[in-house]
């Protein structure tokens, strides 16, 4: 397996399955905390814990505010950043954020921004004046393979735990009070699900790869889905060219896989909402 | 195409820091410089879809523990600018002589609110538009080589966006091959 790592997953791929006993089509148990209870950050106003298999990334997200932008004054900010610490994996070196992390911001970003999942002007309070900043900083505990997916959840159940409390301009002077008594959630509007296939040599696709096998992979695709069926995102950075019959057969999973997730987020909210 | 223009700078084989050799392949590595600023998060994600779509159609097996180090220079951006930076890249490799599995080429599409969809949109149409899709489309085939997404659209129209890209990019690889027939006829 050391040695001739390439032959030896090619042996399992023949028979359809993979060296951990999945299927080819199979995802890893995936299970996520959410809340101040269960989950580790309680200063942050909203944070969640995922696992697939043995990725685990850990979502806080901090509401702070601050004066809108001078061209869009109705509209709040969100800040994603992603982090891949030393401690998540070997290949990664304390220091600036890699390319791997950039990259992984960036997609975040983008998803929010193409699922409207958080609409901008729901996080204005008052225009020109005042606006949420929403940072979540989304860490990664452990890599093992599949990093865009579980990120994406976890900001997403990160996100439906948000409580923002009251803030109203007092007309006379000007300033801002917040009302720490009263807090409403944060209105999610769609709720996009990411799913990450591996190419094997220009034919084979598996589901949810491990390190391993992102490794020894030819190429990469990411797709998001919304509650809808419509793709908010397709990243396919580089890697083996795929047919357009292929690549339909990856959205039609994703969208399976969508409901799965949905249904697993549904349940766990339920659980922790104090009745 | 338009307005949008990128220089593009290929510089390789070249011998590889010893923290950079791999030691089967070249080591690819792709520099976006803006126009205004500094690199910043989204010329990092662009530089790697980039590197990854490089690496995919160099035979870098060729040439173990080399570095191949292209450098693109934004000059000026109406539109489409991924996929301008996409062609820039492939005449690069070419003009290199670099060996290659496959060409390919950038294209965008823009899918307007009413359903309609513009191939090359320029800014302003960017801008207006509901969704963009850029694909790098390899010459073997046409096969989809990288994808990326901005906004969302349908499964359906996904797909209408691709076969229309599929189709421009047989207008763009006849460019290519005059280009550089142009180059060495002299």
């Amino acid at each position: 397996r050391t040695v001739e790592p390439l032959e030896y997953y090619r042996r399992f791929l023949k028979e359809n399955c993979r060296p951990d006993g999945r299927e080819l089509g199979e995802f890893r148990t995936t299970t996520v905390n959410i809340g101040k209870c269960l989950c580790s950050i309680t200063t942050a106003d909203g944070s969640a814990l995922v696992k697939l298999g043995n990725t685990t990334v850990i979502c806080g997200v901090k509401a702070e505010l601050a004066a809108p932008a001078v061209d869009s004054a109705n509209k709040g900010y969100i800040v994603p950043n992603v982090e891949l610490p030393s401690l998540c994996a070997e290949r990664f070196r304390s220091g600036p954020p890699g390319e791997e992390a950039q990259a992984a911001s960036q997609f975040i970003a983008d998803v929010i921004e193409n699922s409207q999942m958080i609409v901008k002007e729901d996080l204005c309070i008052a225009n020109g004046k005042l606006a949420w900043v929403l940072y979540c900083d989304i860490i990664c505990l452990d890599y093992d393979g599949n990093l865009l997916d579980a990120s994406v959840f976890a900001l997403l159940a990160a996100l439906k735990n948000v409580q923002l409390p009251l803030v109203t301009i007092n007309e006379e002077t000007g300033l801002s009070e917040v009302n720490l008594k009263q807090k409403n959630p944060l209105i999610i509007r769609k709720h996009p699900v990411a799913t990450s296939f591996a190419i094997f040599d220009d034919t084979l696709l598996i589901v949810d790869p491990t390190a391993e096998e992102e490794d020894l992979a030819t190429g990469t695709v990411t797709i998001v889905t919304d509650e809808e069926g419509r793709l908010c995102s397709v990243h396919k950075p580089g890697g083996s060219p795929l047919t357009g019959a292929k690549l339909q057969d990856c959205i039609t999973r994703a969208i399976t896989r969508h409901k799965e997730i949905k249904k697993l987020i549904d349940k766990v909210i339920k659980s922790i909402t104090p009745k | 195409p338009g307005e949008t223009s990128v220089l593009a700078g290929l510089y390789g084989p070249a011998e590889a820091k010893v923290s950079k050799e791999l030691p089967d392949r070249a080591a690819l590595e792709v520099l976006l410089r803006p126009k205004v600023g500094l690199p910043g998060v989204l010329e990092r994600s662009r530089e790697q879809l980039l590197r990854q779509t490089c690496e995919a159609v160099v035979l870098g097996v060729l040439h173990p523990r080399t570095a191949i180090s292209l450098v693109l220079q934004v000059l000026s951006d109406a539109g489409s600018l991924l996929s301008c930076c996409l062609n820039a890249a492939c005449m690069a490799l070419l003009d290199a002589g670099l060996p290659l599995t496959a060409l390919f080429c950038g294209v965008t599409c823009a899918l307007q609110p009413d359903g309609t969809i513009l191939l090359d949109p320029t800014a302003r149409q960017e801008q207006e538009a509901r969704a963009i899709l850029t694909f790098a489309i390899a010459s073997s085939e046409r096969k989809v080589l990288m994808a990326t997404t901005k906004g969302s659209c349908s499964v359906e129209e996904m797909q209408q966006c691709l076969a229309t890209a599929q189709r421009a990019a047989t207008t763009i690889f006849q460019f290519y091959r005059d280009s550089v027939r142009r180059r060495y006829s002299k």
